[in-house]
């Protein structure tokens, strides 16, 4: 292909780009956090800077939306790379969602490079652990909730009653105190950093020694004992490889504030 | 965090990347799993020299990813590379070239390159200390099994996977090289050396 054909495809894509109507973001404030994860074994206090979330997890509308205008990422013609067997299964078709796939399910069934792909084309990134975990701490009242056992106990409840099934609607839920919905009851979801929150020793790797597989002392776990809800979450991801998908694997979108 | 806020921004470029990978005139396409198939990534290496990593497709190589300022296990995981390569040329076959890419590019200039090469006597063609300039480093850490994590302190939780690469991209093997050369491993690039 020519240089020329190539600026031409270029120019035609992006003609065609503003079909879908914008996702909603919300700007989330910068702040420090502690994180359920230890580092080094001990509690840590994590700094975040300010960024914007999608309110909503990608929806298999907005996913097929995405697929249309950029055929490479399309069941069939993705690489085996960036995807395996599983991906987009519940789909009818290439281009079809289906009965088990309706519009305004969240998008599940998609790799961490699919996922990565998508948020590229809204100018966003996947959240980083961190990041996601500083939201998810919050209720409809509290920036931080996670000290309350109730709470707790109603995110695991949610998650337990719907083990094994592809995540329902968006939007039962009210939304956070930031004005964010479904971080933690209805779906996992792909963080950009995941696969480096090695449980024990880097089981991805066949004959994986133990501790010095790992820079800094970094082995996966948990300073705060009562988040069994984050403990399932890191679990269920870091048993995905990034072209890995499952059914109950989605993701959202973050953006870094303009100008910077 | 201390990820460039630029470097992110070049992500957005991968969408286009299928179209770059067919524009370069006369090659074939690349194997379907090819790692030389991920988004357009810069590097820059110890010597200040620019090259785009799917430029180095066509010879079989090493490839892992490390970080400069890290202490402990980066000086551990070069050490053992030569550890393999030193395996490789006891059992007769020539050394294959190394390609280390960084994953901390905000600090990673080309003086920190050069220093770390120099502390571990590591020259180029053989061995290039790179850093990302432009581009997606992420999609190459996760094709390859490499994976790390910015910690409150400055510094990485990540892994030590050093990939075989054969000329057209495909993973032959890798090995986590934490500890003494894998046989195995060390069998497979003497297979590809030998070639």
């Amino acid at each position: 292909m020519s240089m020329r054909t190539h600026i031409g495809l270029l120019l035609a894509l992006l003609a065609t780009a503003p079909a879908v109507a914008a996702a909603d973001y919300v700007a989330i404030p910068g702040g420090v956090f502690v994180s359920a994860l230890a580092v080094d074994g001990a509690a840590a206090r994590i700094a975040i800077e300010p960024f914007a979330m999608r309110v909503e997890p990608v929806t298999n509308a907005e996913f097929l939306d995405f697929v249309r205008m950029h055929p490479e990422w399309q069941r069939g013609q993705v690489s085996s790379l960036f995807s395996g067997p599983q991906y987009l299964a519940a789909w009818q078709g290439p281009l079809t969602l289906g009965p088990d796939a309706r519009p305004e399910q969240p998008v599940t069934d998609v790799s961490w490079f699919a996922a990565r792909a998508f948020c590229a084309s809204e100018q966003a990134r996947l959240p980083s652990w961190y990041e996601w975990e500083y939201v998810a701490a919050a209720d409809v009242t509290r920036r931080d909730a996670r000290q309350d056992p109730a709470r707790n106990q109603s995110i695991l409840d949610a998650i337990q009653g719907s083990t094994g099934a592809r995540p329902g609607a968006i939007g039962w839920h009210p939304a956070d105190v930031w004005g964010v919905r479904d971080l933690n009851r209805l779906l996992w979801e792909w963080t950009g950093d995941y696969a480096a929150m090695f449980p024990n020793a880097d089981a991805r790797v066949p004959g994986a020694g133990a501790s010095l597989a790992l820079c800094g002392g970094s082995a996966l776990a948990f300073a705060d004992k009562n988040q069994f809800a984050l403990m399932m979450r890191v679990a269920a991801l870091t048993a995905l490889k990034p072209a890995d998908a499952a059914p109950r694997v989605g993701f959202r979108c973050v953006r870094d504030p303009p100008g910077e | 965090m201390r990820i460039p806020r630029l470097l992110l921004r070049f992500a957005s470029l991968a969408l286009f990347a299928p179209l770059a990978l067919t524009a370069s005139p006369g090659a074939a396409p690349l194997p379907d799993n090819s790692v030389y198939r991920i988004p357009a990534l810069t590097l820059r290496d110890q010597q200040g020299d620019v090259f785009s990593f799917a430029s180095l497709r066509g010879e079989p190589r090493l490839v892992s990813m490390f970080y400069g300022s890290c202490k402990m296990v980066c000086p551990l995981l070069i050490e053992n590379i030569k550890r393999i390569e030193q395996a490789v040329a006891a059992r007769g076959a020539a050394p294959l070239p190394v390609v280390l890419v960084s994953f901390d590019p905000g600090h990673d200039d080309v003086a920190m390159l050069a220093r770390v090469a120099a502390n571990h006597h590591l020259s180029a063609p053989l061995y290039r200390l790179t850093t990302p300039i432009s581009g997606d480093y992420g999609a190459l850490a996760a094709v390859l099994g490499i994976a790390y994590r910015p910690l409150p302190d400055g510094g990485y939780a990540h892994n030590t996977v050093v990939a075989l690469l054969d000329g057209e991209g495909r993973v032959l093997a890798t090995t986590d090289a934490a500890g003494k050369p894998a046989p195995a491993f060390v069998a497979a690039v003497v297979m590809v050396a030998a070639h």
